[in-house]
């Protein structure tokens, strides 16, 4: 492989700085796993259909595998590791809300950005949303108990952020 | 995951664009215009993509611009389908963009991605069909602007080294009455069985279609059966999905004569709800 | 105590930060990689094979091929690892390339030229028996098998179980009416989110570790032996938390060809991670089943006769399609009492890929076939389809298909489901509405049983030890794929150490070496065996912590108790020892110490279990059957046939709900993939066999918000051979649903509608008269 396709990019990761050389045409999902460590964005499919990968860039919901890493240059990106004790974590522990856990990083990432975009969001927002991940293990109910429960949450306290 | 490696390059301006895909041309990297990168990414890993050099355009003001207050409105290509949805300058598109994908992917797919890409159905193309949008592009040559629908046989025609900039729809037509349906196999997500969208002015209704044929089209033809009041609305149906063009899509999301059923329901659909006087 | 509570799973915390580990998580530097070269026929002989531009490719340090290698199959040893001479299903492994990194690798697989001699290929079960029909497997004779294996050399049928109780024709000599239908639908996929993967490094001492998100870490230990000849004791497998599995990561196959790419690259551990394509056709499936379901029965609804055969799909290789197919046959009937039975389930070779075991194990496809017969019959009849069902309804002092004679503790209470479901689901109101000139709403049922036929001296062991806190760790062989089998086990050691669950640990991921067996986990046997496992391994502490205890306190063991972390007086409780104080040995003020660690041991096999007799089918296949009773309801638009589910409702009999939430969570779950296999997923073959939706984005699971409400309850009739009574429930909410569902949608289009998937497209063609395949 030519060197000369390998650039040192510097990604905000979860509040840091992370410096890495990387192939140009490397996916985020790769270079966060297999260069950074951090293996909570699961490969799924690698063809944008499963949503198992996704993570916030800017705060926006977005497939990792279907991004180059070096698109992210200058984004904020938060995987499930930079995700401090949030309320949809607590949510889908108390509703059972996963069982193998594979699909449940990128849930939960999707789950908290719409949450926090769309605090008032209805049905349709909510199906609109959270269609993009598949869970093979739950029958989704669980998950919709858990979403709509941080949303009611949200909505009883308006003033906290 | 792309197996292979490519060189990526992030232009700022127009110019800097067209200049870099001249120069990397020459030097043989036959390099690929990068939207959203969603499409590329898929076929490169299944070997149906090759590429030495992407260009990503999503840095170029022009192709990012949303003027929702102009008139013409401004559509940047690099707009992705998400951000679209959430601005809503043009209702149908909106609902035509909604049924792409799912919504994650579609915080990344663009609308210029979506219309110039590989992958045929091209949903986002029929409202820009029936709004009789212009499409601005960048070339070797320079920028032109032309009638969206000119461009387009099948799929847009642009030449090597050209990409959408923008397009431009008049504001009035986007607020029009209008009409939009996605139909699949089964559930929500996932490529059409047919695809409608409709608008209706000045008493004549426009229709674009996807998932009918391997291309996404709108027919004088078919709009001419559709509004031909002089004959009972299924006649008219009937004569409209006769004069589809062909070939008629047979394949796994669905036959040929299941499609053309469900089209023909769709269209009575919409003539019932886009108040066709004698339907209802 | 524990035993009852909605105990949340261990692992939770780690699985909602992204700290829960699978087996392509774990990254080494220095790791190599492989990519798999498959076939694009499902039919061909492979001419030549040419692999020196793939080796020269930067990063490459090998490419393996199939030549010399042994035929693997769990049944028969059928199928060569990687194939050589010929390719038998599209997506079958050619090579295997091993590179420095994936992407080298998948370049350098794209370098691999196959020449191929395309053969005729065979689609369906029904053509595959045809006469004159292409052969699989010329040399089925000779193939090496187990004695309970039946091939039938010169044709496609790979086993044939045969099931005769009673006598049909007399049966059917007494029945007022016989009605018969035929069903089917191709194979498709379990989907786990987690691809298969597994990695393999042998070191220079001999010793050959495999990590593999697996089912069966134990059964790999042992097929490496019987395949390759290696020591079982030198074969250690790792597998972590697993990312669903649902039967598809039962079988072994990718862990061989790690095996042998490491093999081939010097002992290097190497890496075979499957894309998701490769996973859902070159790994093993879903099977497919063609079925005929013959009912002779009186004008009263009641059976006298039922002639079924199954032609199962088991795809090019049997390995484990044949268990499955003699699955369906053990319990045909499904739990009704039928006095004449006769069934022949077949696995037959087609070319597709190959089958294993899917979530109900032959059960869904069971039911499907005769659940959709019933409501025919009741048709017929006209009587009431739930009628029908609890009429016939199987009861202790009933003996099965297989002649097993049923006692209150070994069959789960169906009529007890039924009567619930019929209340759940206000059967009585009605069972089809027309809303308005289109809509239609219409409910369906469907009824379920299963025991689990697995090897007859399958065992699981347990190991708990203690820590100086006085907490304790439960060791198991029990994979956790999600079930959350593992939590399960620790409230049951908490519930018999009367413990606090919080202070019992599981060790979630299998080392082999260290983890002692269960045998696989697979068939809802993880809580039943692994779980007399651990009460038996409590059990064994609590007397070794009491020996202790005695000779500290000076009393007699017998009148010793263990809980709330302490062994006390039973009639004085405020003489103890705390546990931990015991735990590992008790230590005088002097100095001397007795007793030293406490290691409560476990065990559990499971007793009286028989092969098939290969004539009659008489035999004991499994421990205990489970029942369920289900239903859904639907909205079917009669103008676009479109449907919506609105709502699906089982009632399953628990023996006892361990952890009620979990529990109805593998309900529900269950039946979320029930509806999502009869509902929409299928693999679509062109005329050559190629799969042609090999990806998620045309083989479409059910989405969030396509789903409808669930409503599950559980009947508990203890099973008392079980921890606590509890019967597996992993698999029972999935068995009924596409019955249901099926038994639904053809009440309210007003034709049978008896093929999967059920998607719109179906029901107008079925509607239209029209046969409706594959394009």
């Amino acid at each position: 492989m030519e060197e000369t396709t390998k650039r040192e990019l510097v990604l905000h990761v979860n509040g840091e700085r992370r410096s890495i050389v990387t192939r140009q045409a490397e996916t985020l999902l790769f270079v966060l796993r297999d260069g950074l460590g951090l293996t909570g964005a699961k490969p799924g499919c690698l063809n944008g259909d499963c949503g198992a990968c996704t993570v916030l860039v800017d705060g926006t919901p977005i497939k990792s595998c279907m991004m180059l890493a070096i698109e992210t240059v200058g984004k904020e990106i938060t995987s499930i590791e930079g995700l401090d004790d949030a309320p949809i974590q607590h949510a889908f522990v108390r509703h059972f809300a996963f069982q193998c856990g594979y699909c449940t990083p990128g849930f939960i990432m999707n789950a908290h950005a719409l949450i926090e975009r769309h605090p008032n969001a209805d049905e349709a927002t909510i199906q609109e949303w959270l269609e993009s991940n598949i869970c093979r293990c739950t029958s989704y109910q669980e998950i919709e108990a858990a979403v709509k429960e941080v949303l009611e949450a949200k909505k009883a306290k308006p003033t906290d952020p | 995951m792309v197996p292979f490696d490519f060189a990526y390059y992030r232009p700022q301006s127009i110019a800097e664009a067209t200049a870099l895909f001249a120069a990397l041309e020459r030097d043989g990297k036959r390099p690929l215009y990068y939207g959203g990168g969603t499409e590329i990414i898929t076929l490169s890993r299944l070997n149906l993509v090759r590429t030495a050099a992407v260009i990503d355009i999503k840095s170029i003001p022009e192709c990012r611009a949303l003027e929702a207050s102009a008139d013409p409105l401004v559509l940047g290509a690099a707009l992705a389908l998400g951000e679209l949805e959430e601005a809503n300058p043009f209702p149908l598109l909106t609902k035509a963009a909604r049924e792409v994908a799912d919504r994650t992917a579609r915080n990344q797919i663009t609308l210029g991605g979506n219309i110039c890409g590989q992958i045929f159905y091209r949903e986002t193309a029929l409202p820009l069909f029936v709004a009789e949008a212009d499409v601005i592009i960048a070339g070797p040559y320079g920028i032109r602007q032309c009638r969206f629908l000119d461009l387009f046989h099948q799929q847009l025609q642009l030449g090597r080294g050209e990409f959408v900039v923008q397009f431009k729809v008049d504001r009035a037509t986007a607020t029009l009455p209008h009409f939009h349906r996605k139909r699949r196999k089964q559930g929500e997500v996932g490529y059409p069985l047919v695809t409608i969208a409709a608008l209706k002015k000045d008493g004549t209704v426009r229709v674009a279609l996807s998932g009918i044929c391997p291309f996404p089209f709108r027919s004088a033809d078919v709009e001419a059966h559709l509004n031909d009041r002089n004959r009972p609305v299924g006649e008219r149906i009937q004569a409209a999905v006769d004069a589809f063009p062909r070939p008629i899509l047979h394949d796994i999301e669905g036959s040929a004569d299941y499609r053309l059923f469900v089209a023909a329901q769709l269209l009575e659909d919409m003539l019932r709800e886009l108040g066709d006087g004698e339907t209802v | 105590m524990a035993v009852g509570k909605s105990i949340i799973r261990k692992e939770a915390w780690d699985k909602v930060t992204g700290r829960a580990k699978y087996t392509n998580d774990f990254k080494e530097q220095g790791m190599l990689h492989a990519s798999l070269v498959t076939s694009p026929y499902a039919h061909a002989r492979i001419l030549s094979l040419e692999a020196r531009r793939a080796l020269a490719a930067p990063g490459v340090h090998a490419v393996v091929t199939g030549e010399g290698l042994p035929l693997t199959g769990e049944d028969m040893r059928d199928r060569p690892p990687i194939a050589v001479d010929k390719v038998r299903y599209y997506g079958e492994v050619v090579a295997v390339v091993v590179a420095d990194t994936l992407a080298q690798a998948e370049q350098a697989a794209r370098l691999v030229r196959v020449v191929y001699e395309p053969l005729p290929a065979v689609g369906s079960p029904r053509e595959a028996l045809k006469e004159g029909a292409p052969l699989l497997h010329e040399h089925l004779d000779r193939y090496e098998k187990n004695k309970t294996t039946h091939p039938e050399p010169g044709t496609n049928v790979a086993h044939r179980t045969k099931i005769r109780k009673g006598n049909i024709e007399q049966g059917f000599a007494e029945s007022d009416v016989i009605v018969e239908t035929s069903v089917s639908f191709a194979p498709s996929d379990h989907i786990a989110m987690e691809t298969r993967c597994a990695t393999a490094e042998i070191w220079p001492d001999g010793t050959i570790h495999i990590s593999a998100s697996s089912q069966s870490p134990f059964m790999i230990k042992k097929l490496l032996h019987t395949y390759f000849g290696e020591e079982t004791g030198k074969v250690i497998v790792h597998t972590p938390l697993v990312g669903g599995a649902y039967g598809g990561k039962a079988p072994v196959q990718l862990e061989l060809l790690a095996y042998l790419a490491s093999k081939a690259v010097g002992g290097r551990k190497v890496s075979v991670w499957n894309s998701r394509e490769h996973d859902m056709v070159t790994s093993p499936v879903h099977i497919g089943l063609e079925a005929t379901v013959k009912i002779g029965a009186t004008k009263e609804g009641l059976f006298k006769a039922m002639e079924i055969l199954f032609l199962f799909d088991g795809g090019a290789y049997s390995d484990k399609a044949i268990d499955v197919s003699r699955a369906a046959a053990v319990d045909c009937t499904g739990p009704y009492h039928v006095e004449n039975v006769f069934c022949d389930s077949l696995c037959v070779y087609t070319n597709r890929p190959y089958a294993t075991p899917f979530r109900s194990f032959g059960h869904c496809e069971q039911a499907f076939a005769v659940e959709r017969a019933i409501d025919e019959l009741a048709r017929t009849l006209q009587l009431d389809p739930w009628e029908v069902r609890r009429k016939n309804a199987i009861r202790p002092g009933h003996t099965t298909p297989t002649q097993v004679r049923l006692t209150k503790s070994n069959v789960g209470n169906i009529s007890a489901c039924l009567d619930r479901l019929r209340e759940l689901m206000r059967w009585d109101e009605w069972q089809r509405v027309e809303v308005d000139a289109y809509t239609v709403r219409a409910k369906g049922i469907s009824s379920g049983w299963k025991t689990s036929t697995i090897d007859t001296d399958a065992s699981s062991g347990v190991i708990l030890t203690f820590n100086s806190d006085g907490s304790v760790n439960v060791i198991s062989g029990v994979v956790e794929i999600g079930t959350g089998t593992k939590t399960v086990l620790a409230q049951i050691v908490a519930e018999r150490l009367k413990m606090d669950v919080d202070c019992v640990h599981v060790k979630m991921d299998i080392d082999t070496q260290t983890t002692p067996e269960h045998w696989k986990t697979v068939a809802s046997r993880g809580t039943f065996m692994a779980g007399r496992a651990a009460l038996a391994a409590a059990d064994d502490a609590i007397r070794q912590l009491k020996d202790i205890a005695a000779c500290v306190l000076r009393a007699s063991p017998d009148d010793l108790e263990v809980g709330f972390g302490r062994v006390f007086l039973r009639d004085d409780p405020a003489i103890f020892l705390p546990i931990k104080d015991i735990a590992y040995g008790y230590k005088f003020p002097n100095g001397n110490a007795i007793g030293g660690q406490v290691i409560g041991r476990g065990r559990y096999i499971l007793r009286h279990l028989t092969p098939l007799d290969p004539e009659t089918g008489a035999g004991k296949p499994g421990p205990e059957w489970g029942v369920c009773a289900e239903g859904v309801e639907i909205e079917f638009n009669r103008r676009d046939y479109t449907y919506r589910i609105v709502k699906a409702y089982a009632v399953i009999d628990a023996g006892k709900v361990l952890n009620p939430k979990a529990a109805l969570g593998q309900a529900m779950g269950a039946m979320s993939m029930g509806l999502s296999f009869s509902s929409r997923e299928g693999f679509l073959f062109d005329n050559e066999q190629r799969v042609l939706n090999p990806q998620l984005r045309t083989y479409r699971p059910i989405r969030f918000g396509e789903h409808p409400e669930y409503i599950v309850e559980f009947v508990e009739t203890p099973q008392i051979d079980a921890p606590y009574g509890a019967r597996g429930i992993g698999e029972h909410g999935l068995i009924g649903m596409p019955a249901a569902l099926a038994n639904a949608l053809s009440l309210a289009a007003g034709v049978p509608l008896n093929e999967l998937p059920l998607v719109p497209e179906l029901i107008w063609r079925t509607q239209k008269g029209d046969s409706y395949g594959s394009v």
